[in-house]
């Protein structure tokens, strides 16, 4: 793992805490009540959905730039074990914990 | 004010202890959140100086693997936005209940105010307009969400740091995200918009400062809003823990 450039990063951090602060205040700011467009409303439904998809997708399927050609690699057995206890108990904590459970022997024991 | 005449008021403390209902799942949460944090490379100080400023587990986490490759700090920035623009419709709706606080005291709470804390104000106050004793509901719920939280992801962070980084242990943030994203999956347009994200951010890996992400983003939404337009679907309420 590469070292991140210290103070750099810590500028994106607290740009980050500003972006909080913005998102978290937006119409919280002006003095008048808003009025938020329907198109408008169903596009700030979608984006955080689509951009945490947009995170995950590449960490779960690739490595290395290119799609996994392999099946031995632990990160698909425990996002198919968390997607499995989802369906069958929906939940936060459950599904990461079985996930966890089978990524860790995977990774550790034969390095998947 | 002071505070010890908040401490005794009832809608306050009514708050707090309908935060502290929930204090361990917040707890589990934060200790999850630190762990990622330290394990995915941002190490013990930069991972508290982020739980401490940011203050929104789920744009962290988001960010946590964009760090790891490199990505220049405003796709970081902007991916922060796209995961936090759920909180403009909720701050909308906090203006409703809060719009006669002065408007610096009303940004400064809404700062601390997140998505637990906006699910247990409706439930308590289900009718949907300003009464009194609210701001001081909210005060409360923030008052114990912000300790839980703070401290867990502090204990999560330190826990970690014991841990070697070869265990993998920053894939929590991984998975932790997995789940959040099945619970947004809320109808037809959902699955849509997210299937078209994953596609388009795989597809477009090769572009250069970490583009993928916001390509995916742009995709998603649009294909969104044309189908809701063209099979006339309702928005669903699409909330975060």
């Amino acid at each position: 793992m590469t070292t991140l450039p210290f103070a750099e990063t810590a500028l994106t951090i607290v740009g980050m805490a500003a972006v909080t602060m913005i998102a978290r205040g937006f119409f919280l700011f002006a003095d008048r009540e808003p009025r938020i467009p329907e198109p408008l409303q169903r596009a700030l439904q979608m984006a955080p959905l689509a951009a945490i998809v947009a995170v995950l997708a590449p960490e779960i399927f690739m490595a290395h730039g290119a799609l996994v050609t392999t099946w031995r690699d632990a990160r698909l057995f425990a996002a198919a074990a968390a997607t499995v206890y989802y369906a069958w108990r929906p939940g936060m904590l459950g599904p990461l914990l079985a996930g966890f459970a089978v990524y860790l022997p995977l990774h550790l024991r034969w390095g998947w | 004010m002071t505070p010890a005449t908040l401490f005794r008021d009832p809608h306050f403390r009514r708050g707090a202890r309908d935060m502290l209902a929930f204090g361990p799942a917040l707890a589990a949460w934060g200790i999850v959140t630190g762990v990622a944090m330290t394990q995915s490379g941002l190490g013990v100080g930069l991972s508290v100086l982020m739980t401490l400023t940011v203050f929104a587990g789920t744009a962290q986490l988001a960010a946590l693997p964009l760090f790891a490759s490199g990505a220049p700090m405003w796709v970081i920035w902007a991916s922060a936005f796209c995961v936090n623009l759920r909180f403009l419709i909720f701050s909308a709706e906090w203006r409703v209940y809060l719009g006669q606080l002065p408007r610096g005291r009303r940004i400064a709470l809404g700062y601390f105010l997140a998505d637990l804390n906006l699910l247990l104000f409706q439930k308590a106050w289900p009718s949907g307009v300003r009464e009194p004793g609210q701001a001081r509901y909210a005060l409360g719920g923030a008052a114990a969400s912000w300790p839980v939280w703070q401290g867990s992801s502090l204990l999560g962070i330190f826990l970690a740091s014991l841990v070697p980084t070869a265990w993998g242990l920053g894939f929590a943030g991984t998975l932790a995200m997995l789940g959040l994203a099945y619970s947004l999956l809320t109808d037809r347009i959902a699955w849509l918009a997210a299937i078209v994200s994953a596609a388009a951010a795989i597809a477009a890996y090769a572009l250069p400062l970490n583009m993928n992400i916001l390509v995916a983003i742009a995709a998603a939404v649009a294909v969104s809003l044309i189908a809701t337009r063209v099979g006339g679907a309702t928005p669903a309420t699409a909330r975060q823990p």
